[in-house]
């Protein structure tokens, strides 16, 4: 496998602001995404993940350090071929879930026929076909977040970032809709990045897992899970997984503790 | 007709049926109130004789004035106070208490600035309007969700189509709201500038009917203004149901 993304000594730091000193937030870190995999990203609160997510996006830019996609340098604005998830509900509340779908590729320039025809692959594959004309506000949190990635699917992104864009929805749903991003991950063969603060999300879905420490962030360890491509939520109730969560947990308890107590 | 429909047409119905009752029935002085009855025929034959047809258009113009300007200053002024936290947190204080201010008190300043015309009126109805517009238009930039303007940079949008087509419709409920107030009050502001500031349109003749016990004449204008701005008030009310009901969250 070759490296899809890299990030190299990435530090980020945010100013002070009136009588709050500097907030050094990450790094200096490391990460190679290789072609194809399903990394996840666990820490404890306020560890630098979702600054991270940004930088890597292209959304925030850091202090030091590089981050390249495909060999090319990310510098202040979102690359050609990223997707993006976010936690928060992110579908157009003034547009149809279709329209919503619909909305980047049409801004796009692309042909009516060809948005027409990716908008109806990723409704159906979203199972969203029978909500195409409804609003976000007519359907559920998860079947709004599953509209977010419909919109990131249709552009067919090469490297899909997701940050825990199952944050908001029960454990069942939670489950459910990560059967669906395995199988996106499948049918796409995007290489994927997974921010969550679950462990269980985390050691499910994933090809390796990074953990990392109490602020500033950085990567404690990486676990291999070493679960075959084909897999799906049924995979909780085996051993392995059981130990791959333990040892998550015991990598990232002393971080936590640290993050509850505010120590550095 | 929906169920609240019907709930609010008996509600007018019976309280009209109440007044004309009481009012045949001698309980309320008819030198006061003339039943409703008559305030139909008086609002009949003003728009029967078109005597007031030039006074109406004239405070239709006024209002209108008034609010294109208070529509095109508002959300400007909003747009610039949003980029601008600086200069807001400077004049917020003086936003906040800005309808204490009794806005008529500027009128003798108005009529030397502009001339006894129709400016002073319009610029009293501006001033009644444009913050309400300014204050909703900041507070629909405030409200638009900070992840929306992220997704607008993801999907690699340029700054005017950001603005176009994310930033605008994510706010144009408040604004919308904005629109609604700057009408009511541009209303407010030029009609009560009539009533004791002017030598003609909707608001003097009313006064100038109530000052020669002319009650016909001014219940029948009354009732007439009522339904002009409830209909422009109704006519709102469903375009607002239209454009937004389905994107309000339950």
């Amino acid at each position: 496998m070759t490296a899809h993304a890299r990030l190299q000594g990435i530090t980020r730091t945010y100013p002070s602001v009136g009588a709050h000193p500097p907030v050094h937030a990450l790094g200096p870190l490391d990460l190679e995404l290789q072609q194809g995999e399903f990394f996840s990203v666990v820490g404890p609160s306020g560890c630098g993940k979702s600054t991270l997510f940004d930088v890597l996006a292209g959304l925030s830019t850091a202090n030091s350090g590089t981050v390249e996609f495909e060999d090319k340098p990310v510098t202040g604005s979102v690359p050609d071929g990223i997707g993006v998830v976010f936690q928060e509900d992110a579908s157009f509340p003034w547009l149809t879930v279709w329209d919503n779908a619909a909305f980047g590729l049409r801004r796009a320039g692309l042909p009516e026929r060809e948005v027409a025809e990716r908008v109806e692959h990723a409704l159906s594959f979203m199972g969203l076909r029978s909500f195409a004309r409804a609003y976000p506000a007519q359907l559920s949190g998860g079947m709004r977040q599953r509209v977010c990635i419909a919109r990131t699917l249709v552009a067919r992104p090469r490297l899909l970032l997701l940050d825990e864009p199952f944050g908001a929805l029960d454990q069942q749903t939670r489950l459910l809709m990560g059967d669906e991003v395995l199988n996106l991950w499948r049918e796409t063969g995007a290489t994927v990045l997974l921010i969550t603060h679950a462990l269980d999300e985390a050691a499910m879905l994933s090809d390796r897992v990074g953990v990392m420490s109490a602020r500033p962030g950085r990567f404690i360890d990486l676990v291999t899970t070493g679960w075959p491509k084909e897999r799906d939520s049924t995979i909780v109730a085996e051993p392995d997984f059981g130990q791959v969560t333990a040892r998550l947990w015991s990598l990232l308890r002393a971080e936590s503790m640290k993050a509850i107590a505010g120590l550095p | 007709m929906t169920r609240a429909g019907g709930i609010r047409a008996a509600v007018i119905g019976g309280a009209a049926a109440a007044l004309e009752i009481a009012c045949h029935a001698g309980w309320i002085d008819p030198v006061s109130v003339i039943p409703p009855s008559q305030m139909v025929a008086g609002a009949y034959t003003l728009l029967a004789s078109g005597e007031y047809y030039a006074d109406i258009l004239l405070t239709l113009e006024n209002v209108g004035l008034a609010l294109l300007v208070s529509l095109a200053f508002g959300f400007l002024g909003g747009l610039v106070l949003h980029r601008l936290p600086r200069l807001r947190q400077a004049i917020d204080p003086l936003l906040a208490s800005y309808y204490a201010v009794p806005t008529f008190l500027f009128y003798p300043l108005f009529i030397v600035l502009f001339g006894l015309n129709r400016w002073p009126l319009v610029a009293i109805g501006f001033l009644f309007a444009v913050v309400a517009m300014m204050l909703n238009t900041l507070n629909g930039f405030d409200r638009v969700p900070v992840v929306l303007t992220k997704t607008a940079r993801v999907m690699r949008l340029t700054r005017t189509q950001e603005i176009a087509r994310v930033t605008l419709p994510a706010c144009a409920p408040y604004i919308f709201t904005g629109v609604k107030l700057a009408i009511a009050y541009s209303f407010i502001g030029v009609i009560a500038g009539e009533f004791v500031l002017s030598g003609a349109g909707f608001g003097f003749k009313i006064a100038f009917a109530y000052n020669n016990f002319d009650n016909p004449t001014m219940y029948g204008l009354m009732l007439l203004l009522l339904l002009l701005v409830g209909s422009v008030n109704m006519l709102l009310y469903y375009w607002e149901r239209r454009l937004y009901a389905r994107q309000v969250r339950a």
